[in-house]
Parts: structure tokens; sequence; C-alpha cells
């Protein structure tokens, strides 16, 4: 369903060009469970953000559900990550104005969905995850866990295909880690997709499907058998 | 993404800074009220005056002694001669105009009036019985100078309201004698209180026949002569017949001054229309500073919610969607800040016309919908750098909030 053919990624610096993806090739299934590990500089953010839509590839073609998604302009981009892709961030990336409710409810305003169905679902999803009672609470009345707990919500609001997640457990103590990390990981139950970028090799090791990168470059790709 | 959805996600980053909102919509609003208060001013100015030209007489030209030239010095004056003086028979020969309707002489002089131990110096106008239907005035008891001989002398005269009040208190004043200079006259009538025209308080005069007053003043020039054209389209006839006749009379030598009182109104309707204009145009200038705020703070606006416009993006907002919620934000702060600066311009405007009551303060029409049409146009026309400029936010970056 997700598929890299020959992707490349240059930055131009000063007047160097650095490569921070080469010539990648990969595809994942529906549902799979994938960690891409690698040292700081090693292209896993690039590679991450390439698979979210936020950044194009300078070459090479990007197929996502069988089409390509490589030319498609703003809208159409924007459209696409808001129907299929869901983003968790190290840092949260919560809107501080606004409430945990109203953080999980926004992909849905941007969709244009009508207010009581957003209403409904938030309520579903808040309750899911154990925040009924902060859904009134802004992000800095909420602990670490919260946080994530209540941007994962908003990740998966939509019901994407493909859960990307950057360090998740980055800002989180130990014990909040494990327990972001096993809430992400019942999403697979699901039938979505979740892509776990993080250099804890522990983290990784959760993984059915482990990638190793370095210099921009797959150093290996381990399936782990179940 | 919905309309109501965008104006509420714009409101809520409004709401989220509210010192800064509240600074902007400040600034927005003065620039707002300025543009009414002053244009309200200027319009007062202007119907004033042209209030007071109504209230002297319709159709109405103005004859008057001297010749005033548009530049230098009248050339009586370089001779050594003063202009010659308009005399009643000068007045009584305008009849031969068929474009004038009826025409008043004037005389003006001060003299005490005094009643018993009352006893006061007034502002007598000497006229004839045209004078109450060319002056539009009226009467509140008794009649107004009889008609007749131009040159009648009787001992009578017609007192403005306040004069009779002053003099008689609540008793009757009609029949009553009165002293005024060196002569005694009758009370045949009193005029209804009419407040102030062209800087003449009609209800402080004492009217008396213009014989009598030229007598009273020991002149025989009038002050004024003024005529009602018949319609006016006449108004023009009357002016060239009135300098002809008067010229002839005067042996060839134009020294009188005709006016009409439309071309005066005119002039001063340009003056303090362009005037209005103007210090309309200068409050304008201040709207378009509050827009260069709006622009400014909306620079910072887009520079601190850089990683919150990096995650919309990544949530699925295009660049388009950013752009109207940013444009929704101007709209909001410039629609919000002028509708405030009209309230606080109405207000004002209703102080000064409390404070000043003739003068009829009322900002004009346009000017409303200028100033409300430059706040928005301004506040979303400098939001639209800063909005295009968040719309083009790579998400990337932007979530690094680098």
């Amino acid at each position: 369903m997700i598929a890299l053919q020959n992707v490349c990624r240059t930055f131009t610096v000063g007047d160097q060009e650095v490569a921070a993806l080469r010539d990648i090739n990969l595809s994942f299934g529906a549902g799979e469970y994938i960690s891409i590990m690698g040292p700081s500089g090693s292209g896993k953010s690039t590679m991450l953000n390439m698979l979210g839509l936020l950044d194009r590839p300078s070459s090479g073609t990007y197929l996502l559900d069988g089409g390509d998604v490589t030319d498609l302009n703003d809208e159409q981009l924007a459209r696409v990550r808001r129907e299929k892709i869901g983003f968790v961030f190290q840092s949260f990336h919560l809107v501080p104005r606004l409430t945990a409710a109203q953080n999980v409810e926004l992909p849905m305003i941007l969709a244009g969905i009508p207010v009581e169905e957003r209403k409904a679902r938030v309520q579903v999803l808040m309750q899911n995850y154990g925040l009924a009672e902060r859904a009134d609470h802004r992000p800095d009345q909420l602990s670490g866990g919260q946080r994530q707990r209540v941007a994962i919500a908003r990740a998966t609001v939509m019901n994407p295909s493909v859960l990307l997640a950057d360090e998740p457990t980055g800002n989180l103590d130990q014990a909040t880690g494990w327990e972001v990390l096993k809430l992400l990981e019942g999403l697979l139950e699901q039938g979505i997709t979740l892509v776990l970028v993080t250099h804890d090799a522990e983290i990784g090791a959760r993984a059915h499907r482990q990638i190793h990168m370095l210099d921009g470059r797959i150093l290996s790709d381990e399936q782990q058998a179940k | 993404m919905r309309l109501t959805d965008t104006l509420q996600f714009a409101s809520g980053s409004l709401r989220g800074s509210p010192t800064r909102t509240l600074l902007m919509m400040l600034a927005m609003s003065i620039g707002v009220a300025a543009v009414v208060v002053l244009t309200a001013l200027g319009e007062g100015a202007r119907r004033y005056v042209v209030n007071q030209f109504a209230s002297l007489g319709t159709n109405l030209v103005i004859v008057l002694p001297g010749r005033t030239e548009t530049s230098g010095v009248s050339p009586g004056l370089m001779s050594g001669q003063t202009p010659r003086e308009i005399t009643l028979d000068d007045a009584l020969a305008l009849q031969r105009s068929r474009a004038i309707k009826r025409f008043a002489p004037l005389t003006v002089g001060s003299a005490s009036l005094s009643r018993g131990a009352l006893n006061r110096e007034v502002v007598v106008l000497g006229s004839t019985s045209e004078l109450l239907g060319v002056r539009h005035m009226e009467m509140a008891v008794g009649r107004f100078l009889p008609e007749g001989d131009i040159q009648d002398t009787s001992s009578i005269c017609v007192l403005g309201n306040q004069m009779k009040r002053e003099l008689f208190g609540n008793e009757q004043a009609v029949g009553q004698w009165v002293r005024l200079g060196d002569r005694r006259f009758r009370v045949i009538g009193v005029l209804s209180p009419q407040g102030e025209s062209m800087g003449m308080r009609t209800d402080e005069l004492v009217i008396i026949p213009v014989g009598s007053s030229q007598q009273l003043f020991n002149t025989s020039g009038l002050y004024r002569i003024l005529i009602e054209a018949k319609s006016r389209d006449a108004i023009e006839q009357v002016t060239k017949d009135a300098e002809s006749i008067l010229v002839e009379r005067h042996g060839g030598e134009r020294d009188v001054t005709v006016i009409t009182q439309n071309a005066v109104l005119q002039t001063f309707d340009r003056i303090l229309g362009a005037l209005t204009m103007a210090v309309g145009g200068i409050a304008a200038i201040s709207l378009a500073v509050a827009g260069v705020l709006i622009m400014n703070v909306m620079l910072i606006a887009v520079a601190q919610r850089v990683k919150e416009i990096g995650l919309l993006k990544a949530l699925g907002a295009p660049g388009k969607q950013i752009r109207y919620l940013f444009f929704a934000e101007a709209a909001l702060l410039s629609g919000i800040g002028s509708v405030a600066g009209l309230v606080l311009g109405y207000a004002g405007s209703f102080i000064i016309g409390q404070i000043y009551p003739s003068l009829p303060v009322m900002p004009p029409w346009w000017a409303v919908i200028a100033a409300t049409m430059t706040a928005l146009g301004t506040g979303i026309l400098f939001s639209v750098w800063p909005a295009r400029r968040a719309a083009k936010l790579d998400p990337v970056t932007a979530l690094a909030g680098k």
C-alpha cells in the first residue's frame, strides 16, 4: 500500500548539495508495524516527512494506496494527509489555547465535518483514551502522558491508514513512554500501519519490521517472526 | 473547512493574545472614530452655514454700496472718493425690473432703547413692510410695519421677541410706548422667536420704518437692499437689472455690489465641503497607519505561530486555508475595530452636538461608509502579505519551529 521507488532527497546547504535520502526503495503493507532507527543525520526524519507528504522527493516515485502522490499539488497533498495520514510528534504539538477536546477536533474542523459528528467522535475517542475527565483542560494543565494521548487521539480521529510517530516517547519518562507505546500498538489491531521513528533500540525492537538507516541509505531491513 | 469554523478559529487565536488584539482594535477604532467625528464637524459647519443662508430668505439678491474688487483697492479709494451711497430713490427705481418680486431697503444703526427705568443698547433696523416676507420672519403679536409710503416716518416699532420680554416681561407690549434714541415709538407688534441668522440675533432687534430710521440716525443712505427674485431662474436677471439700474442712476459708475445668496452659499458650500474632505482625509491616514499596525501584528502572529501553522499543514490544511485563517483574523480585527470606532465616533459627535447645539453635528453617510471600507480594506490588504507568508511556510521547518 505504500511504496517508495528510487526516492532521493537532496538539500542545498550553502552551495553544497547534501543528500538526506539516497535511492530508497521500500514498501509496506497494511497493518504493518515498522520501526525506523538510526543515528541523528541518518535521514530517518526526512524519511518520515517523506512518508507523511510533508516533504517531496527530489527524484523517484511515491505510491500511496496504489496512486502516485509524487506530483500532487498543495491542496491534493493536504487532502491525502488529512484523510490517510496521522502524525504523532515528540513534542506533542498541541495548540496551547485549545482544550484537549478541541485539539482532537481540529483535523475534523479542517476537513469540514459537521459539528454534531465532530462532537460525537471526539467524545468516543476521549472516552477510549481515558481522557474524558480532561476534555476541557488546556494542554498546559495536562501531564506529558496525557498530552501525548490527546495527540494520538487527534492523529487517529480521521481514521487514517498510516500513523507516523516521530520519537513519540522521547519527551516522556519510561513508564509513561511504555503506556503510550502500548496505546499506539493497540491501534495495529484496527489495521492501521504504524511507522515509528526512534533512536531507542529497545523500543525499536518491539516492531515487527525494523529498518536501520545510515547516511540516507537503508542499512538493514529485518522482518521479525511474530 | 467551514466559514463558521474559520471565523471561530480566527477569533480563538485573537483571544489567545488579548492585549495585542485589544491594542490593535483600539488603533483601528480611533482611526474610524477620528474620521467620523471630524467629518461630522465639517459637515456640521457646512450645514450650519447653509441653514443660516436659507433662513435669510429665498431667491435673495443683496445690493450693497461700494464695489468689491476681486483684487487690489477699489478705484474710488485710489482717487480719494468714497462710494456713493444707495438711497431710497435708488431702491424705488428697482421696481422697474420685472424679475423682482419684492424688495426691502435696510438701514442698520444702534440706539438706546428705554421704557421707564429699563434701558439698553439695541440694533435698530429700518425697513418696510416687505422685510417680513423677504426675511421669512413671523409675528408673535400685533402687526408688522404697515404697507404704504416708503418714505413713511411714523413713530412705530416692532420688537424682537427677547426685547419685548426684557422690557415688558409678561405684560402686554402692543400699544405701549418706548423711547428709542431721542424719539418715542409706539409698539405695534412683536416678532416670534427665530434665533440667530447670519450673526444677527433677530430676537434682539427693534424694527422701525426706514424713513424714521433715516431721521433717527441722520443719514440718507441705505445699508442694504434685499431683493427677492420672482423665481430661482430670475435671480440672474435681477442681478443684471439691479446693477444696470443703479449704475445708470449713479452716473455710469459701478459703485454698488450685487451679490446673490446662491453664489455666496455655493462658495461656502464648496469651501466647507473641501475642508470636510481634507479633514476626513487626514483622519483616514490614521486608518492607513492602523493598517500598517495590523500588518505588523499579523507578521508577529505568523512568526509566533510558526509551529501551529506547521501542525495545521501536517493535519491536512492546504496553504489556501492557512491564508483564509489569517485573512479572517485581520477581517475580524478591523471589522470589530471599525464597529467600535463607529460607536465611538457617533458618541463623540453626539456629545459635541450637545455642547454646541446650534451646530448640526452629524457624520455624513459617505464618510461613515468610507471610514468603514477603508478600515476593512486596509486591514485585509495589509494582511495579504503576512497571510501569504504563513501559507508558504514549509511544514517540516515550521514544525521544527525554525
